[in-house]
């Protein structure tokens, strides 16, 4: 940085503690979480002295220790919390898979069409994008008893990829908008099919893109409550449904530890993907707006 | 691209949209109209020694096979919008009559369920959006100010509120403002009112719930606003410096005309997910002093009895004032094409 662009003292030090308040406030609670989470309730929520969380004082009346891992024993072998877990690995793989099959195809030829009926296509999409996926859910309820599709992951991964692909065509259709035009046309004239030319030329180059992509819809099947609360039966729920569920009966001492269990474990495989895909995330947020 | 592969890329897409999204809309729209049907009654006589007694009883044969005939229901036409719990045409009606002020008008409208359920969406969307712009904007302004090698650190903890699930991030906090949490203590020690309680009170509760919301949107915000201040034209800041103008001048002047277009999509981006706020009042157990239209139709989808057509009405209604909110959107988007 040149000496002319240099802040005066006050306006780095106004930005500085600007930064650093923002930073405690996006960061504390968490660390805040995940230590509670090794204590038991009366510390967690301490009404003698808020101190108490921080040194475990009863924790280690009750147990001994500073630290236990009575919630997380509660909450993962006790209400069988790793079956949530598990069901929430088979429907975060497969919708993934799902979306992104589904998307890229629909995405590029999106991106290579110049014809009206595509811009419309993307215009619903946007329509669909801000539909709130509870009103979808109660078109579905009716539908899935009558059926008999109600309760089932095979279900809630469908409906899940479909809500999910409004924002992967947008997302998609933009980064194959920048890979030239002339890369596939060249294999085209060359003898290729368009599918053919899709499948040699464009899919070995779309991988970043892909990812990205992925990771959002990833994060979408993860996150959900909406749709995953209101469509799975109980022994079929993934984690947040199952923390919700928690968190109903949390009247009984104990299981509030359970919750906050419950709540760490669900955060920690977040916190791991950000930390391996930050850039990724960054350049899939800004990929929509930079460009306009 | 030709018009037969178009169609055999986009078909896996579109078969999935339209069955699993514009199909539940038309059956949401469809199921709107009907009504539950009541159960079937009959009436029964039983003679003993004092004489007969006329008995009424719910002939549950008969109700299930007329549900099981008509899975709808009955057809209402527009009553189930016009009732209580919904747009309450009578009871805005009456309460016109009835009310001497405007002020009195409004405290009975706030009463009913679905304006009650719009005053906080709306009051949620027009607070929370905004303050997530001005305030993203501030964070990635100090982001970049900061030494290159503590951007990255600085970026993954800014994320975290944004990428934690919508529930657990509300939980997280909710349980620190809690009476007995680190936050809620604060909170009384500060207020000097060792009985203050977050949970017992309304309006503390909305502020904490668009607290929240901004908390958790102002990442998406900064991210955008950093990738935007990232492509700055350092001559255009250059010559303006050489002009006179005074760092705040270069800020209003040169930054933020350049970042004008991102704000246009953050604010959209954030209208559609404000509008749609549910998570974060499940978290808060904020059903009694906050109710979103989110929160109406799971009320309505997730009790004893699913309400499946209150549900679809108030769906409808929603999905109404989403159009209204995207109207100048679509039409700019309409535009831009038709220009290119």
């Amino acid at each position: 940085m040149s000496t002319a662009t240099r802040r005066p003292m006050t306006v780095q030090l106004l930005a500085t503690s600007f930064l650093v308040i923002w930073l405690i406030l996006a960061a504390f609670p968490f660390l805040w979480t995940l230590w509670g989470s090794f204590k038991v309730e009366g510390d967690f929520f301490s009404k003698a002295d808020w101190a108490n969380s921080l040194y475990g004082t009863l924790t280690r009346i009750e147990t001994g220790g500073s630290f236990t891992g009575d919630g997380y024993y509660g909450a993962w072998i006790q209400e069988e919390f790793w079956r949530a877990a598990f069901n929430t690995l088979i429907v975060c793989v497969c919708v993934v898979t799902i979306s992104l099959t589904c998307g890229t195809l629909a995405g590029y030829a999106l991106s290579r069409s110049p014809y009206r009926y595509a811009f419309w296509l993307l215009l619903f999409a946007l329509i669909f994008r801000a539909t709130p996926p509870l009103i979808l859910v109660s078109g579905y309820l009716l539908p899935f008893f009558e059926w008999n599709l109600w309760g089932h992951l095979s279900t809630t991964i469908i409906v899940l990829v479909a809500i999910n692909q409004p924002f992967t065509l947008w997302m998609l259709h933009a980064f194959f908008k920048n890979i030239p035009k002339d890369l596939d046309e060249s294999a085209m004239v060359d003898g290729c099919t368009r599918f053919q030319a899709f499948r040699h030329v464009i899919i070995p180059v779309m991988w970043p893109g892909v990812i990205t992509t992925g990771l959002f819809s990833f994060l979408l099947a993860y996150n959900d409550f909406a749709v995953t609360s209101m469509l799975l039966s109980k022994e079929n729920q993934t984690m947040v449904p199952k923390l919700n569920s928690f968190l109903g009966t949390t009247q009984t001492k104990g299981n509030v530890m359970f919750a906050v269990a419950a709540v760490v474990s669900i955060t920690a495989p977040l916190f791991v993907m950000i930390m391996f895909f930050q850039r990724q995330i960054v350049s899939g947020l800004t990929a929509g707006a930079v460009k306009g | 691209m030709k018009h037969s592969s178009f169609i055999w890329f986009v078909l896996p897409s579109v078969v999935l949209m339209i069955l699993f999204i514009a199909l539940p809309i038309v059956s949401v729209v469809m199921q709107s109209l009907y009504t539950e049907h009541e159960q079937v009654i009959v009436t029964v006589e039983n003679c003993g020694p004092f004489g007969c007694v006329e008995a009424q009883s719910v002939d549950q044969e008969a109700t299930q096979a007329l549900r099981d005939a008509q899975p709808l229901g009955k057809f209402a036409g527009t009553s189930v919008y016009r009732d209580r719990n919904h747009l309450a045409v009578d009871e805005v009606a009456a309460a016109w009559e009835a009310s001497g002020s405007y002020r009195e008008f409004w405290g009975t409208l706030m009463n009913l369920p679905f304006y009650g359920a719009m005053a906080f969406t709306l009051t949620y969307t027009a607070i929370v959006t905004p303050m997530t712009i001005i305030l993203g904007f501030f964070v990635a302004i100090a982001v970049n100010s900061v030494a290159r090698s503590l951007r990255g650190p600085t970026i993954f903890f800014s994320l975290l509120p944004m990428i934690v699930t919508p529930l657990v991030g509300a939980l997280i906090l909710f349980w620190m403002v809690d009476a007995r949490g680190i936050l809620g203590t604060a909170l009384q020690w500060l207020a000097n009112d060792p009985s203050l309680s977050v949970k017992a009170s309304t309006p503390l509760m909305w502020i904490m719930l668009m607290f929240y919301g901004t908390w958790s949107s102002i990442p998406f915000a900064f991210i955008v606003y950093y990738a935007g201040l990232q492509t700055v034209n350092t001559d255009t800041l250059e010559a303006a410096m050489i002009d006179g103008a005074s760092r705040w001048e270069r800020i209003r002047y040169v930054i933020v005309p350049h970042l004008a277009p991102l704000t246009t999509f953050i604010a959209l981006i954030q209208l559609m997910d404000n509008f749609r706020v549910f998570e974060p009042i499940i978290s808060f157990q904020a059903q009694a002093h906050a109710r979103s239209l989110s929160i109406a139709i799971f009320t309505d989808l997730g009790g004893e009895t699913r309400l499946l057509s209150s549900a679809a009405a108030t769906s409808v209604l929603t999905i109404v004032f989403v159009a209204i909110l995207l109207m100048p959107v679509l039409v700019r988007t309409w535009r831009e094409f038709d220009t290119k």
